[in-house]
C-alpha cells in the first residue's frame, strides 16, 4: 500500500514541475495567442542559472531558495527583453512567422547556454535540509518532492487570486476571452502582453530551477520539456489554468503508474492520453473552441495563379543547369544538392498541407521519417531493392497519415497542429523504444542503393527526377479540382459545408497525400545516407521542415524549394563554425523581422510583375 | 402549385426555452416569402432547422417532397437549396470566377478529381451566371478584395450556381447602403421568378420586405403569429402591437444588432 502511495506522490512531485511550465505557456497562449516554442529555452536557462548560483554559494537553505527565486526572475527578465525586443514587432505578422521567430530564439538560447554552461550533463546539486526522504507506510519518499508539491499548490493558489482578486488580473482574464474588446476599451495591450510574458517565463524559470535536485541540467531540456508542456496545455485546454494543473497531475500519474505495468510504454504514454483526450475533447479538458491560425491572421490567403510563361522559362533554365551540374560539381556538391532536392520534396509536402491545405503540422518528420523506416526495414528485413523500397515507402507513410489524419482533422488551427506533434512524438518513442525491431538509438544501418544507383551521379540524377517530379506533382495538385477544394475547405468551412462539400473528408485525403509525398523524400534519404536513425522523426526534424517552408513563404508555390535550399545551404556553410546555432538563429530573427513573407514571398512581390504575377499583400 | 418547403409542426427548445414552437407554412416555386420578427423571436433558430445547421425536437421540414429532418447542411444541399449568409461566405483566396466554379464543381460531384486542371472546367457556365449578377467585369479578381456589395452578388451567383429550386437567403441585404439594397432585392426577384426558383429570406429592413416578398410570415417570442400577403400583415394588429410596441427599441439596438443578431 505504501509502496503505491508513494507511487502516486511522486507522479503529483512530477506534474508539480510540468504544472509550472505548462502554466506559463497557457497564461502567454491565453492573452497573446503566442505559441511560444522558446519556452522549454526560458526552463533550461532558469535551471542553469540556479546551477551556477547555488554551486558558487555556501551551501544552506537560505542561498538556495534565493538562488532560485533570483533565476526564475533572471528568466523573467529574459521574456520582457524577447517581448519587448522582437515578439512586439510581429504581432501583426502572420502567426507563423511568430513560430520562426520563436524558433531562432531556441537556437541562440542553445548555444549561448553551452558557451556559458558547458556541453557537460549537470548533476542537480541537492537542497540542503531537505535531501532525505521520510517513511511512509513503510515506502521512502523524498522530501524534496513533498516540498514541490506544496510548491505547486501555493503557486497555483497565488495565481488564481491573481487573476481573479487584482484588477491586472481580471484584465488578463478579459484578454483571453475577447482580444478585440479589450482593445477597444482603451486597455494598454502592450503592457499587459509584457507583463503576463514575464510572469509566464518567470513561472518556467522557476519550474526549470526547481526541478534541478530532481534532475539537474542538460542541453537537451529545452525541446523535452516543451513537448510535454505543449501536451499539458493542449490537454487541459489553451489558457486554462486549472486545466493545466489537472491536465499535468493525469498525465504524470498515468506515467508514474504506467511505467510499473509496462516499462517501455512511458514515452508514448503522455501523446496517448493526449490524443484520446483530444478525440473526446477537442479543446482540451478546460478549453474552448479557438479560431483557425489562418483566420486568426485576418488577412485573405493569397491567391494562385498558373505559372506565367517567364516563370517557366525561369524554371527551364534551372533544370538545365541540374542536369549539366555533374559535368563541372565535385561530389561534395552533388550531395549536398541531393540532399537539397529531397528535404524539398519533404518539405513540399508541408507546404502542400499548411499552405493550400490551411492545416500546420507539428509533426511531419513522422512521415518523413516512417518513410525512411519503412524503406530501411523493407531492406534490413526481407533484402527489398530499392526500386520497390521506394514504391512501397509512400504507402506505408501514405497508411500512417490516413490513421493520423482521421484523428487530426477533427481539429482545427493550434489543437491541430499539436495533434501532429503528439502522434509525431509516438511514432518516434515506438522506433526509439522498440529497440529489438528497429535497432533503437543505434539506427538501421548499409542501406545502399541498388548497383545500378551506386554512383553518386547516377543517384544524384535519380533524386532530381524523382524529387522534381513529386514537387512538380504537388504544384500541380494545387490546380487540379481537388486542389481548389483544399483551398476552399481553408477559406471558408461554412460555405463549403453550404455547397455540399464534406470538408472532414477532403482535409484527410489532403493528409495522406501530404504524407505519402513525405514517405517518398524519406525513402530517397535512407539510400542517399545510407542509414537512418530515429533522429529523422523527432521533432527537431519537423521543425526543420516548418522552418524551411516559412523561410521560403507559406504564399508561394515554390516556396519550399526557395526555403530548404536556403535552409540547407545556410546549415552546410555554418555548421563547421562554432556557434552555428546561435549564427542560424540570428539569422532567422533578422528575416521575420525583414522578410515576413518569407524568400520566395519577398521575391515575388518584389519581381513578380515581371514574370506577369499580381503582387500581393 | 406544387410546394417546394413545408414546414410542419416545427419545435426546437434550448434549455427550457422555447426558440421555435410548432411552426408550420410552405412555399411555392418562384415566390418569395420573407419571414420576419423581432429579435430573438426564433428566425435564426427557425432558419437553421430548414438549413441543417440544426435538428428540431419535433415537426417536420419537407424540400421537394423529400423529408430533410437531421440531414446535414451539405445534404440539404444537395437536395437542390441554394444558400446566402448574413455575413458572406465566399472563398477569399480565390477569384470571382473560380469562387463561381468551385459550386459547379461540387455540383458535379468532381472535387476530389487529381488529374484534370480546374482553369478550363465550367468556365462559360460559371461567366454566364456572373453576367447574370452583374459582376462579370471583375471575374478575375480575388474574392478577397471586392467591395462587400459585390461580394453580396458573388454569393448570390454562388448559391444558383447549382440550380437550385429553394434559396434560403438569410439578411441578404445586411451591410449594404439603401441604394444598393433595392438593386439587389430586385435583381434576386427578377431571377428567381423567372427561373421559378422558390426564394425564404429574413431581413431587418421593412422597407425591403414589403417591397419585395409575394408572402410574409411573423414570428415572435418561437410561434407564427401571423401569416399573408404584404397588405395583410400591415394591416394585422397582432403585428401592429408587436411592432410598434418595440419599434423604438429596434431602431436604438439597431446599431447593436446589425453587427452580431
Amino acid at each position: 500500500m505504501g509502496f503505491y502511495l508513494v507511487q502516486f506522490l511522486t507522479g503529483w512531485a512530477d506534474a508539480s514541475g510540468l504544472f509550472m511550465v505548462a502554466c506559463g505557456l497557457t497564461l502567454i497562449f491565453g492573452v497573446s495567442r503566442i505559441v511560444n516554442f522558446a519556452h522549454g529555452s526560458f526552463y533550461m536557462v532558469g535551471a542553469y542559472v540556479a546551477y551556477t548560483l547555488i554551486t558558487h554559494l555556501p551551501a544552506t537553505g537560505m542561498s538556495f531558495w534565493g538562488s532560485i527565486l533570483v533565476a526564475a526572475l533572471v528568466v523573467g527578465a529574459i521574456g520582457i527583453v524577447v517581448e519587448v525586443l522582437l515578439l512586439r514587432r510581429l504581432y501583426h505578422a502572420p502567426e507563423l512567422f511568430l513560430l520562426m521567430g520563436t524558433f531562432g530564439i531556441i537556437l541562440i538560447i542553445q548555444d549561448l547556454s553551452r558557451w556559458l554552461f558547458g556541453a557537460e550533463d549537470l548533476l542537480g546539486p541537492q537542497c540542503p535540509g531537505l535531501s532525505g526522504s521520510i517513511s511512509i507506510l513503510g515506502s521512502l519518499m523524498p522530501q524534496y518532492d513533498l516540498v514541490l508539491i506544496a510548491v505547486a499548490l501555493l503557486i497555483l493558489g497565488l495565481i488564481w487570486l491573481l487573476l481573479n482578486r487584482t484588477r491586472w488580473g481580471i484584465l488578463v482574464r478579459a484578454a483571453t476571452e475577447d482580444r478585440e474588446m479589450l482593445a477597444a476599451l482603451g486597455v494598454n495591450q502592450s503592457r499587459l502582453f509584457t507583463g503576463v510574458f514575464f510572469l509566464g517565463s518567470f513561472l518556467t524559470g522557476l519550474g526549470g530551477a526547481l526541478q534541478l535536485p530532481k534532475g539537474g541540467a542538460d542541453l537537451l531540456m529545452d525541446l523535452n520539456v516543451i513537448a510535454a508542456a505543449f501536451v499539458v496545455v493542449v490537454v487541459g485546454g489553451m489558457g486554462s489554468i486549472q486545466g493545466a494543473y489537472l491536465a499535468a497531475l493525469i498525465i504524470a500519474e498515468l506515467s508514474s503508474f504506467g511505467i510499473l505495468v509496462l516499462p517501455q510504454s512511458t514515452l508514448v504514454m503522455m501523446f496517448l492520453v493526449m490524443a484520446v483526450v483530444l478525440v473526446i475533447r477537442p479543446y482540451g479538458l478546460f478549453g474552448k473552441p479557438e479560431s483557425m491560425v489562418h483566420e486568426a491572421a485576418g488577412e485573405p490567403s493569397a491567391t494562385l495563379r498558373p505559372a506565367p510563361a517567364r516563370l517557366k522559362m525561369l524554371g527551364l533554365a534551372l533544370l538545365a543547369v541540374i542536369a549539366l551540374l555533374p559535368l563541372v560539381a565535385g561530389e561534395f556538391q552533388l550531395v549536398l544538392l541531393t540532399e537539397i532536392a529531397i528535404l524539398s520534396l519533404a518539405s513540399m509536402s508541408l507546404y502542400f498541407m499548411m499552405g493550400p491545405g490551411g492545416m500546420v503540422s507539428f509533426g511531419h518528420a513522422a512521415f518523413f521519417g516512417g518513410g525512411a523506416y519503412a524503406a530501411a526495414l523493407l531492406v534490413h528485413y526481407l533484402q527489398t531493392p530499392m526500386e520497390l523500397a521506394l514504391g512501397l515507402a509512400p504507402l506505408a507513410t501514405g497508411l500512417l497519415a490516413l490513421i493520423i489524419g482521421w484523428f487530426c482533422v477533427r481539429l482545427t488551427g493550434v489543437y491541430l497542429a499539436m495533434l501532429t506533434l503528439a502522434f509525431a512524438q509516438i511514432c518516434w518513442s515506438i522506433v526509439f523504444q522498440w529497440g529489438s525491431f528497429t535497432g533503437g538509438d543505434d539506427g538501421i544501418l548499409s542501406i545502399w542503393p541498388s548497383a545500378w544507383a551506386d554512383d553518386k551521379i547516377v543517384f544524384y540524377y535519380l533524386t532530381m527526377v524523382i524529387c522534381i517530379g513529386g514537387v512538380l506533382a504537388l504544384r500541380a495538385m494545387v490546380f487540379t479540382p481537388f486542389g481548389y477544394t483544399m483551398r476552399a475547405c481553408r477559406d471558408s468551412p461554412l460555405r463549403v459545408d453550404a455547397i455540399g462539400i464534406d470538408l472532414r473528408r477532403h482535409q484527410w485525403l489532403t493528409f495522406v497525400l501530404a504524407g505519402a509525398f513525405a514517405g517518398l523524400a524519406g525513402g530517397l534519404y535512407v539510400f542517399s545516407k545510407g542509414s537512418v536513425f530515429p533522429d529523422e522523426m523527432a521533432i527537431s526534424r519537423s521543425f526543420d521542415f516548418l522552418l524551411m517552408v516559412l523561410l521560403g513563404g507559406v504564399e508561394t508555390l515554390f516556396g519550399p524549394v526557395a526555403g530548404s535550399a536556403a535552409f540547407t545551404w545556410l546549415h552546410d556553410q555554418i555548421s563547421r563554425l562554432a556557434f552555428w546555432q546561435l549564427i542560424l538563429g540570428s539569422i532567422f530573427i533578422v528575416l521575420v523581422v525583414a522578410f515576413p513573407q518569407g524568400i520566395a514571398g519577398f521575391f515575388n512581390n518584389r519581381f513578380g510583375r515581371y514574370f506577369g504575377a499580381e503582387p500581393q499583400g | 402549385m406544387p410546394k417546394i418547403l413545408e414546414v410542419q409542426h416545427l419545435r426546437k427548445s434550448f434549455g427550457g426555452v422555447r426558440a421555435v414552437d410548432d411552426v408550420s407554412f410552405d412555399l411555392s416555386a418562384g415566390r418569395l416569402l420573407a419571414m420576419i420578427g423581432p429579435n430573438g423571436a426564433g428566425k435564426s433558430t427557425c432558419f437553421n432547422l430548414i438549413n441543417g445547421q440544426l435538428k428540431p425536437d419535433s415537426g417536420r421540414v419537407r424540400i421537394l417532397g423529400r423529408t430533410s429532418n437531421g440531414c446535414k447542411p451539405r445534404e440539404v444541399w444537395k437536395m437542390g437549396v441554394g444558400r446566402t449568409f448574413q455575413i458572406t461566405a465566399t472563398f477569399a483566396s480565390m477569384t470571382v470566377l473560380e469562387n463561381v466554379q468551385m459550386v459547379k464543381l461540387s455540383h458535379h460531384g468532381r472535387t476530389r478529381s487529381l488529374t484534370r486542371r480546374m482553369q478550363r472546367m465550367y468556365v462559360e457556365e460559371s461567366m454566364e451566371l456572373l453576367e447574370l449578377v452583374g459582376i462579370k467585369a471583375q471575374w478575375n479578381r480575388p474574392a478577397g478584395v471586392l467591395a462587400y456589395g459585390d461580394l453580396k452578388r458573388v454569393e448570390l451567383a454562388m448559391a444558383l450556381a447549382n440550380n437550385p429550386r429553394l434559396l434560403l437567403m438569410d439578411e441578404p441585404t445586411a451591410g449594404m447602403g439603401a441604394m444598393e439594397r433595392t438593386h439587389l432585392m430586385q435583381l434576386t426577384a427578377d431571377i428567381v421568378r423567372s427561373r421559378d426558383i422558390a426564394v425564404l429570406f429574413t431581413e431587418h429592413d421593412m422597407d425591403v420586405v414589403f417591397t419585395h416578398a409575394d408572402e410574409i410570415i411573423v414570428l415572435n417570442r418561437g410561434s407564427l403569429v401571423a401569416r399573408g400577403a404584404p397588405d395583410q400583415v400591415r394591416a394585422n394588429r397582432q403585428v401592429q402591437e408587436i411592432y410598434l410596441g418595440t419599434e423604438e427599441a429596434a431602431r436604438l439596438q439597431k446599431n447593436g444588432s446589425e453587427a452580431h443578431d
